[in-house]
């Protein structure tokens, strides 16, 4: 009778052990690219892998569409419902860290010493997301047309200077040939706005509030390097180098590919799809409007949610899916700019000599990313009002202080966005 | 003298039926647009909105772009989740407000008129303003299902139907016809000894036929376009409904022709429904017209 007690403990004890050694956590990940066929089999791609090298995590994924997707997550936060790994656009890091959504990455920022500046997700001084890539912005053009009104192609050591490129589009109206100098995309509403724009102001010597202090937009967007900025911006509609904020979505999709425009600022997202209809395209640098070539940085990244009770395990994934082979993967499908050097030269596009390379340089010299701030979200949406106004003709002067009293009523709101 | 009457006769009766069909071409030729543009490649798409191509079936056209909407997205599953959302609400909402209607018209209680100035008044308060208090309520209620209980409506059908059911306006729709119903019909039912309730099924609801088609309609079209109650309360895509789901196509770059193509086929359902009820519908504004 004692040795079957003893032998029951015994296979008790051990079925015990066993299901506590072999137990695996489940995790759940939110992803922003449902509808995006090919980001999402390499995402499913990427979890299949993770979940067969090892039996301690199980990820699930959770897709959302983009356009909605901060809506889903702030939502959730408020219901307490947040997934462990969740992605999110760089910009809004900070202001999800600061309404208590984000905890810190518990991985050693050493780890992603290779990564591009903009792919890191830093606020007061801890790294909360990683992304996979980095997109740019580039000035397209065609060869034949830069040969045609004998433009000097510029470079990332040499970029057009204000002159230069107020010169190239003059030329190019003066022309004849397009319907107008230059597509900027004002049709395309949103985000896209301080993303593309913001960089010029900055490239101007101004900006969208105080990075040293982030505590008030003052003399920064309503200086006299911004006001500069807002008479050159206003001029380039006035003048009808570029549509303005009425322009036909449509026209935007296609006026570059169809020659109507003969520059277009625009994505790296959109650069495999030009190369197929455009033979000589090529991208070129941002101007530099007296304070160096400027384009904007950081997009998608992946965060661990503040009430996570497996970070650990979160970080484990998100160290496998920021291996190389997976940047290359995203970077191929998708024509984005992978987060590293040693990930670019295994992709067709970014490799030295491929027809994208000049984006890594683009991302790796120009980048500069959008104010670090729980502000920003309000920030942004000023910019883009501040932006369009003008374009309409709006007093630049006084759209850039109203929009710099409304950033600072803002940040007096918030108490300052004090770190919590 | 009578056949310059005739004729002016006739000319009013041409303009009446050029406006007409004017006023029918601004509601028609979206529908076109939408319908026309669901076989057409994206760029194709795009160029034809500058001219009357745009609504004509001309050009590259395929079914490609529904072939590329059921890749992109599980459309099947959406327009199954907001039929089965919507037709359920719709059911439960017509029994539950009618059953409120007519007990604001024919029974009498203590603060009846009090309560109905408050549904009344719930009209004036927009949704998005009570969209995160209901949102932190229902994410905490208790649920009794196969599994036992649970804490937690979210990602269910559930909290898509319940918040729903009961409104001001369907109330309001049903207490203002029932009425208009002759007393006498109720008055003779009660005589002849039938329940309030047998009254509500055997007589009330009988001659209400207008105000449900009408009631219906209305709820139909206001589930099936849910959008902001479904993004904050369901995050598994098996519970999301079409108007979420559209969110599907628009990315970097959105792929028009699929929208076009998503957009024809969720629209289906709505035309469907409205084609079934739509005699008795203008029975209801016509029966309205009269009365004022």
């Amino acid at each position: 009778m004692k040795l079957l007690n003893v032998t029951a403990g015994a296979v008790i004890a051990a079925t015990g052990f066993c299901s506590a050694a072999f137990a695996t956590t489940d995790l759940t990940m939110w992803y922003h690219g449902a509808g995006n066929k090919v980001e999402s089999k390499i995402v499913n791609q990427i979890i299949d892998d993770f979940n067969k090298s090892q039996s301690d995590y199980k990820v699930a994924l959770q897709s959302f569409p983009q356009n909605s997707y901060n809506d889903s997550v702030t939502a959730a936060a408020l219901a307490g419902n947040l997934p462990d790994i969740l992605d999110m656009d760089g910009p809004i890091m900070p202001n999800w860290t600061w309404s208590g959504y984000l905890q810190p990455l518990p991985i050693p920022e050493d780890h992603f010493k290779d990564f591009l500046p903009g792919t890191k997700g830093v606020y007061d001084g801890k790294l909360y997301s990683i992304g996979l890539w980095d997109a740019a912005v580039a000035l397209y053009a065609r060869k034949s047309t830069m040969k045609e009104l004998g433009l000097r192609t510029p470079t990332l050591d040499k970029p057009w200077t204000k002159d230069e490129f107020m010169s190239a589009l003059e030329a190019a109206k003066k022309s004849g040939k397009f319907d107008y100098a230059i597509d900027l995309g004002m049709s395309d509403k949103g985000e896209w706005y301080p993303y593309a724009f913001l960089p010029f102001l900055q490239s101007f010597g101004g900006g969208l509030v105080n990075r040293e202090t982030y505590d008030t937009a003052e003399g920064v967007l309503n200086g006299d390097a911004a006001i500069a900025w807002g008479n050159w911006w206003q001029s380039l509609f006035a003048d009808k180098l570029a549509p303005g904020t009425s322009q036909d979505p449509a026209a935007h999709e296609t006026g570059f590919i169809d020659g109507k425009y003969a520059f277009s600022w625009n994505g790296n997202w959109n650069a495999v799809k030009t190369m197929d209809k455009v033979d000589d395209v090529e991208f070129l640098p941002a101007p530099d409007f007296g304070n160096g070539s400027k384009i904007g940085g950081a997009s998608w990244q992946f965060g661990i949610s503040a009430s996570s009770t497996a970070p650990e395990g979160a970080a484990e994934f998100i160290k496998f899916a920021t291996q190389d082979k997976y940047l290359a993967e995203f970077s191929d499908a998708l024509g984005l700019i992978p987060a590293t050097k040693s990930a670019a030269q295994m992709t067709k596009n970014y490799k030295t000599g491929g027809p994208l390379a000049v984006f890594y340089g683009l991302s790796e010299a120009q980048a500069e990313k959008r104010p670090v701030t729980p502000g920003y979200v309000v920030d942004s949406k000023v910019f883009q009002k501040a932006a369009a106004d003008i374009a309409d003709g709006a007093d630049v002067i006084d759209t850039l202080d109203s929009a710099t009293d409304q950033i600072n009523a803002d940040i007096k709101r918030n108490d300052g966005y004090k770190k919590n | 003298m009578s056949v310059i009457g005739s004729d002016n006769r006739n000319l009013r009766l041409g303009v009446r039926y050029l406006v007409l069909i004017l006023i029918a071409l601004i509601f028609v030729l979206p529908l076109l647009f939408m319908v026309m543009s669901s076989f057409k490649p994206s760029d194709e798409l795009l160029r034809d909105t500058s001219s009357l191509r745009a609504f004509l079936p001309v050009g590259q056209l395929s079914l490609d772009n529904y072939t590329g909407a059921f890749e992109r997205a599980p459309v099947g599953l959406f327009v199954f989740n907001s039929i089965f959302v919507t037709g359920t609400t719709v059911l439960l909402s017509l029994v539950i407000c009618s059953l409120a209607g007519f007990s604001f018209v024919f029974l009498q209680w203590r603060g009846r008129d009090v309560m109905l100035s408050i549904i009344l008044a719930t009209f004036i308060v927009p949704f998005e303003t009570i969209a995160i208090p209901l949102l932190l309520e229902v994410s905490k209620l208790p649920w009794l299902g196969l599994d036992g209980l649970s804490w937690g409506w979210l990602d269910s059908y559930r909290v898509q139907i319940i918040p729903w059911i009961a409104d001001g306006l369907t109330i309001f729709l049903f207490v203002q016809y029932f009425k208009g119903l002759p007393g006498e019909l109720i008055e003779a039912a009660r005589v002849e000894g039938a329940s309030w309730f047998q009254i509500y099924r055997r007589v009330v609801i009988p001659l209400s036929g207008p105000v449900i088609a009408t009631a219906a309609i209305l709820k139909f079209l206001i589930m099936y376009n849910q959008y902001l109650w479904p993004l904050i309360v369901v995050q598994q895509e098996q519970y999301r409904p079409v108007m979420v789901g559209l969110q599907y196509f628009f990315q970097l770059n959105p792929a028009w022709g699929e929208i076009m193509a998503y957009l024809t086929l969720i629209t289906v359902p709505v035309l469907a429904f409205y084609l079934v009820l739509q005699k008795a519908f203008i029975a209801s504004i016509a029966s309205t017209g009269v009365k004022g």
